[in-house]
């Protein structure tokens, strides 16, 4: 008996039981949609919390000051002397592995262009910033490190700008007041939108660093003339973060001197693990719920044996006949194996249709991303036929080893 | 040229319980190509039994078994069942049909497992169900079917193999006096044109059609008349 005659036979089958092949399919079905969507939902989550942290720069360590320590009374974060330039140059030089440094000060700040003004903050940066950040030019350029040197009164502004102050024209070479003095517009930035927590990333501001700090006293304080608050730098792919930490922590411990044994007082720390972190429990909550569908496929297989049981019994005289007229009892075997995983494929694949249906609506509903992974529509699939293999043989077995006689008279 | 049945000495016991029970006790009998046999007995006389074992659906528990010069004993499972596929047509009193399948279908049941393609399996069972006169009805379940046709449609299948034996165990038993005698018409032509037919009843009348009949009782041979 081939193949296709046993196909043909188990669709028969099926279809002479159509309620009860659809209402035994029903556990495969719910398992291979829950798992679909509990998956798609899951990846997309990731894939959320990854473009986030792109949006950051994907290799980003953030150095700041700690608390200051003074008579055993210790003072608030940021307290303990600020970085500087020459931390910056430091860094830059001496850290293997990282693709840019910058430093970062700020100053809030009204920008004026004709009758318009927008309050936001201006931020000095150097060159490197753009690329470590993840900015992308969207139109003119970024400033150079000679620029950044020789302070010119140039910025490149964030979508949000060009909105509220140029109604979306091209704003390059218009000059704008920030803080009463006039700034040259050089460059515009590719959106980013709005981080998960609802703050606008585009409404910005980038003028070279020695700019900011000269025209707006920003970073400067009376014993402290070139502070910068953040140094930002980007680990050049494929270095080892945890090395570059450790190398930058040993760096600062040197210039900031302080004694073997006492704790540090700045922080260097990666955006990306914190927010990887962060989402570590929802990864984790994912997975359980994954488990919890692979279960509840389980109890679908046991279901599909159940049934497959049943229709072995109801169909002793069948196989007694089948066996009499010349089945062998592989014949019968697969005949019944054929059944069952047919049952398990079909309802695997209703279970895909419910499924990604079920994750459209849901990402339609709840406004959330979802990932349909093709690999993980297979591995669904390819879980029910094996759930259709597995419970089905021991009920497949069992029709196989029949006595014909006693088949034959089976009431 | 040995006969198309030769049994020798032939024992089956089963056991029930502790008690083993004899269904056979020593059976020799030998049945030519072309014979039309009747097998009598009352409920547990071993002729089921014997049935069973020409068949070959059982082994016996001793003895020597020759069906069409093959010694059946010496047939493993799968050989077996290829033997009964290519040698044996079977018609039940119970005709034995597949619920919800077509006449067709039914009566191609044993060529699927002949290996033979689709469009071969449709026209020979279309032969074989117009030889029964059911020509017309090809495409109607088992519950569209009178009794009658019901057991046509069995004895197309049972034929189907073009087998050197017909075994019929009780082919009438669950029908009416009138279309008994049809049923019978058709195992009298099948005989004529050279098939082998045993039938197994308890029946007089139906007996009466075969030129040779064997009546058991206590699982021996208490007569063999033709």
């Amino acid at each position: 008996m081939n193949a296709l005659a046993s196909l043909r036979v188990a669709l028969t089958a099926l279809r002479i039981n159509a309620l009860r092949s659809a209402l035994a399919m029903l556990g495969v079905i719910i398992g291979v949609a829950s798992v679909i969507v509990l998956v798609s939902i899951s990846e997309g989550t990731k894939q959320a919390v990854e473009a986030q942290i792109a949006s950051f720069g994907a290799n980003l360590l953030i150095i700041r000051p700690g608390s200051s320590m003074f008579g055993g009374r210790r003072g608030g974060a940021g307290s303990a002397d600020p970085m500087t330039d020459g931390d910056v140059v430091a860094i830059r030089t001496e850290i293997a592995g990282l693709a840019g440094v910058s430093g970062e000060v700020s100053a809030s700040t009204t920008l004026v262009f004709g009758g318009i003004n927008w309050t936001s903050r201006i931020q000095g940066v150097n060159p490197d910033y753009f690329s470590a950040r993840g900015w992308v030019i969207a139109e003119g350029r970024a400033f150079s490190g000679a620029e950044d040197v020789s302070g010119r009164r140039y910025v490149v502004v964030g979508q949000t700008i060009v909105q509220e102050l140029f109604d979306g024209a091209s704003p390059l070479g218009q000059a704008i007041r920030i803080g009463g003095q006039p700034f040259e517009v050089i460059g515009t930035l590719e959106r980013k939108g709005e981080t998960s927590w609802g703050q606008d990333q585009d409404d910005v501001v980038f003028a070279p660093l020695s700019t900011v700090r000269q025209r707006f006293g920003a970073g400067m304080s009376a014993t402290v003339r070139d502070a910068v608050s953040t140094i930002y730098a980007d680990i050049a792919p494929g270095e080892s973060t945890s090395r570059v930490i450790a190398d930058i922590e040993d760096l600062l411990r040197i210039r900031r001197e302080i004694q073997p044994g006492a704790e540090d007082d700045f922080a260097v720390g990666s955006l990306a693990e914190f927010i990887r972190a962060r989402n570590e429990t929802e990864s984790q909550l994912g997975l359980l719920l994954a488990v919890g569908a692979g279960i509840v496929l389980l109890v679908g297989g046991i279901g599909i044996m159940n049934i497959m049981l049943v229709s072995v019994t109801e169909r002793t005289r069948e196989i007694g006949l089948r066996l009499a007229v010349g089945a062998r009892r592989a014949d019968v075997r697969n005949q019944f194996l054929i059944e069952s995983i047919v049952l398990c494929v079909i309802g695997g694949l209703a279970g895909l249709v419910v499924g990604v249906g079920g994750t459209l609506v849901y990402a339609e509903v709840g406004q959330l991303d979802i990932v349909i992974d093709p690999v993980i529509v297979a591995i669904a699939i390819g879980a029910s036929a094996f759930v259709g293999v597995f419970f089905g043989l021991y009920p497949a077995h069992r029709a196989s080893r029949l006595n014909p006689i006693d088949a034959l008279r089976f009431e | 040229m040995s006969a198309l049945i030769e049994c020798r000495d032939l024992v089956k016991t089963y056991e029930m319980g502790d008690q083993v029970v004899h269904a056979l006790n020593g059976v020799s009998l030998d049945i030519e190509a072309g014979e039309y046999v009747a097998i009598m007995g009352t409920s547990g006389s071993g002729k089921s039994t014997l049935m069973n074992l020409l068949g070959a659906l059982d082994q016996p528990t001793s003895g020597e078994l020759r069906i069409a010069g093959e010694d059946v004993r010496a047939l493993g499972p799968d050989a077996v069942s290829r033997f009964r596929n290519r040698t044996i047509g079977f018609v039940f009193q119970q005709f034995n049909l597949l619920p919800r399948t077509s006449a067709l279908e039914n009566a191609a049941l044993p060529l699927i497992y002949s290996g033979l393609p689709h469009a071969e399996r449709v026209k020979r069972s279309m032969a074989r169900l117009q030889q029964v006169g059911l020509g017309e009805r090809t495409d109607h379940h088992p519950a569209q079917l009178s009794g009658g046709q019901q057991q046509r449609v069995a004895i197309a299948r049972a034929l189907v193999n073009d087998p050197k034996i017909l075994l019929a165990d009780e082919p009438t038993g669950a029908l009416d006096t009138k279309t008994s005698a049809d049923i019978m018409a058709i195992f009298d032509q099948l005989n004529r044109e050279g098939i082998t037919v045993i039938l197994v009843t308890h029946e007089q009348e139906v007996a009466d059609h075969a030129r040779r009949q064997i009546v058991f009782r206590d699982g021996v041979i208490v007569e063999d008349r033709s």
